[in-house]
């Protein structure tokens, strides 16, 4: 701790001295030209790692997700719009973007030790991995589908009526968001046991019967009744 | 002699008999190649190219008929078809798009009928909660429509109507 302090008052010390040698206008300038080449650089390294290329060029995603997502209507449809990687998957709005690198310095750590360098160990961990996207998309009202899809230009009358009323019923209202129902659109589903799908009637509604009476309170209930009956 | 005479004849007689054959054969299958090649196909072809390993152009895709109308059934015991489409729905070992309707608990939130109870029924007679495994992949039976146009006529009858 001390050295550190130590350390840290040394190039204080240097810091806080007016420069002696180089005069202000190289110091602005240098600065400057140095701040738009370190900008520029890191803003370029930010979106080369935000490309499907990128994303692609380990086995992991090439083989499992990808190979996936050319299956789906978000590969290949009629109109010839593609969603690449990063457009569902990384926020577009910079500081979100930002946070969200951030969170991938995990995935590198994944990489270096393998956590799912092989198909079964991916499948295995599939689940964990869909829950942190579902979780993350249900966080931001889905936004990453809003980029593209969005509820005010979305013609009811053009879709089946079937989605148009469940649409009406649930996404007008704000009542659920995209991935409560869209889930496994682009890759292939983990093994979904237990997980209720979006249109699920809320538990509290279901069965309404028998919800909301615990099986022991229904059996002291019932012993209560049969000692009142032997008790007369 | 006698006998050397008879054996003679009757090896002339199985000669005869052999050419008379083997002409009739001839002229048969003559007749029947020609009937192949005059004679049009009341059937048009349904698969596979004329030519062995020759190239089929594909058909293009028929529209999925998906106004959600349930279809009488032609049979008491038929699956009942689907009446909506079910493109890109994934039915695996893992995950089963169908039964996230279908299943009991969730009809109620979708609206849509159950699957039947023969469905929890596994072979032995027992009543499971949930769908039995030998049910579990519905397009084994259940399967969508199209506008496709039928390739070859359809003479079914509903066994109502054949009975008179």
């Amino acid at each position: 701790m001390k050295w550190l302090i130590a350390k840290f008052l040394w190039f204080w010390r240097i810091a806080s001295r007016p420069a002696a040698h180089i005069s202000l206008g190289v110091l602005a300038l240098g600065g400057f030209i140095g701040g738009v080449i370190f900008w520029g650089g890191f803003n370029t390294a930010l979106e080369i790692t935000n490309t499907e290329k990128f994303c692609t060029s380990c086995h992991e995603m090439r083989d499992n997700v990808y190979q996936e997502l050319q299956r789906t209507p978000h590969f290949a449809n009629r109109s010839g719009v593609r969603a690449s990687c990063p457009d569902c998957h990384v926020p577009h709005d910079w500081t979100d973007k930002i946070a969200r690198k951030m969170q991938a310095s995990k995935e590198v750590w994944g990489k270096i030790f393998g956590t799912i360098s092989t198909r079964e160990k991916f499948l295995d961990k599939r689940l964990e991995l869909a829950k942190h996207e579902w979780a993350r998309l249900k966080a931001n009202d889905s936004l990453e589908c809003r980029n593209c899809h969005s509820a005010i230009a979305m013609d009811f009358t053009k879709q089946a009526p079937r989605a148009a009323t469940i649409h009406a019923k649930y996404l007008v209202t704000g009542e659920r968001t995209c991935i409560d129902c869209h889930k496994g659109i682009a890759h292939e589903l983990p093994d979904m046991t237990g997980i209720e799908p979006g249109w699920s009637a809320p538990a509290e509604l279901r069965d309404r019967h028998s919800y909301h009476v615990p099986d022991v309170d229904r059996l002291s209930r019932y012993l209560t009744s049969v000692r009142e009956m032997s008790a007369e | 002699m006698r006998g050397q005479d008879r054996f003679g004849l009757n090896a002339m007689k199985a000669i005869i008999a052999a050419i008379i054959g083997g002409a009739m054969v001839l002229v048969s299958g003559a007749i029947y190649a020609q009937s192949v090649q005059t004679v049009p196909r009341v059937v048009p072809r349904l698969t596979g190219a004329a030519q062995p390993m020759g190239e089929v152009p594909a058909p293009p895709f028929p529209r999925p008929v998906t106004d959600d109308k349930r279809v009488m059934r032609n049979y008491p015991e038929q699956p009942p078809v689907i009446p909506h489409s079910i493109e890109n729905y994934q039915l695996t070992l893992r995950a089963n798009r169908c039964l996230e309707c279908h299943r009991r608990e969730y009809t109620e939130g979708s609206g849509a009928p159950m699957i039947s109870v023969t469905h929890f029924m596994d072979r032995d007679g027992q009543m499971l909660a949930d769908v039995t495994p030998r049910r579990y992949f519905c397009t084994a039976c259940h399967v969508p429509q199209t506008d496709a146009r039928p390739l070859v006529p359809n003479t079914f009858t509903d066994m109502k109507a054949s009975g008179r």
